[in-house]
């Protein structure tokens, strides 16, 4: 017999009390992924949801500072438990890694997000929202092949270099028959309608327009005043909406 | 408890090779277990003694330990990894998240966090007896 991972054996197990698994998504980074992500996640909890947030941007973690808060720790307990963040269950490689640069090849991304998707145990939950690490690598083919029921919501913005990058996730989530959810269209700064259009053409549901909002750097690491941008408001209609 | 969820899914992963296989009864479990991670194999034994399936009544679990070689990707030095050599919270860092290694570790000739962990990263299940 060759040696066998066992890992991703009880993958399934862990996330069988989550509703749905939405991996947030973008072609390319800079887009806004992580703020539309982190945003998502409160905006459901805020709606009465149990909603984890996961960070699988190994490389560039960003969620812990949008949430402001770095004295949370998870709890070893079979396993890891992991906090309770501003109202959601979050998880991170900063709590291993630090503030520390942590260099991953694609080989040893698959390997901590399968280590963490193996040993993290979510309570049930409504929602696990996952900040996915930008582009079409390691991260997303492996939750594709070891997470029975992710379902992508890609964030684009009114950029067609950003959208050209959207068109290649797209082919490829539907090649491998992965559920997209939609797509959002970040910073918004004009009425053009372009990027809804072309979303359409691609059979893809059109989420909405997020209108860009000066607001928001000053609310980082502020989850009320987060809440309060106009970002904020139109993902809270995106969630109210049919497709969450 | 980091072993316990490690031992839920070598029981898990076992339990689906026994039915591959078609083992009525499972006998003996062998697991590779890296220095890297530092599982510490009685709490891993006890786990997995404490969550085995009937099919496993009679089972023994051999645990044996895989040195962890490195080998440095930027002056091609190879070396081998040594917990005293890491300060406590970040051999308890690794131990979670293997691959956090490349946070704390350089290598000792060059320098480079970009490295390969050549072998005795984790867990692994390395053989399974048992009966028809």
């Amino acid at each position: 017999m060759s040696l066998v991972d066992p890992r991703t054996s009880v993958i399934n197990e862990r996330l069988k009390r989550i509703g749905r698994i939405i991996a947030v998504s973008s072609g390319k980074g800079g887009v806004g992924k992580s703020l539309v992500a982190t945003t998502l996640a409160l905006a459901l909890a805020r709606k009465g949801c149990k909603v984890g947030l996961f960070d699988l941007d190994f490389t560039s973690p960003s969620t812990h500072i949008i949430l402001g808060d770095r004295n949370a720790q998870p709890k070893e307990e079979k396993g890891i438990v992991p906090p309770v963040v501003k109202g959601l269950e979050y998880m991170s490689l900063i709590y291993y890694s630090g503030d520390h640069a942590t260099p991953l090849r694609g080989a040893d991304v698959s390997n901590a997000l399968i280590e963490l998707l193996s040993v993290t145990r979510w309570s049930q939950l409504d929602f696990l929202v996952i900040d996915m690490p930008p582009g079409i690598g390691d991260a997303v083919l492996d939750l594709i092949r070891l997470v029975k029921r992710i379902e992508f919501l890609i964030v684009t913005t009114p950029s067609q270099l950003a959208f050209e990058t959207v068109k290649k996730l797209v082919s490829l989530l539907k090649d491998l028959k992965a559920p997209i959810i939609g797509v959002v269209e970040n910073m918004k700064m004009n009425s053009a309608k372009s990027i809804q259009q072309q979303t359409e053409k691609l059979g893809i549901a059109f989420l909405g327009e997020i209108p860009y909002d000066p607001t928001v750097e000053g609310a980082i690491g502020d989850e009320t005043k987060l809440l309060d941008t106009a970002l904020a408001k139109k993902i809270r209609e995106i969630a109210m909406s049919g497709y969450l | 408890m980091h072993e316990w969820a490690l031992a839920e899914a070598i029981i898990a992963a076992a339990l689906q090779i026994a039915e591959k296989e078609g083992l009525k009864e499972v006998t003996e479990v062998t697991i590779k277990v890296g220095e890297l991670q530092q599982i510490e194999p009685d709490i891993l034994r006890f786990a997995l003694s404490q969550l085995k399936p009937a099919s496993f009544k009679g089972a023994k679990f051999r645990i044996t330990r895989a040195k962890t070689e490195l080998k440095c990707r930027a002056c091609g030095h190879m070396w081998l990894f040594k917990k005293q050599e890491l300060d406590e919270s970040a051999a308890e860092a690794i131990h979670f998240v293997p691959e956090v290694a490349h946070t704390y570790i350089k290598c000792p000739k060059c320098g480079s966090p970009d490295f390969e962990i050549i072998k005795g990263r984790g867990v692994w299940l390395e053989n399974i007896k048992g009966a028809r």
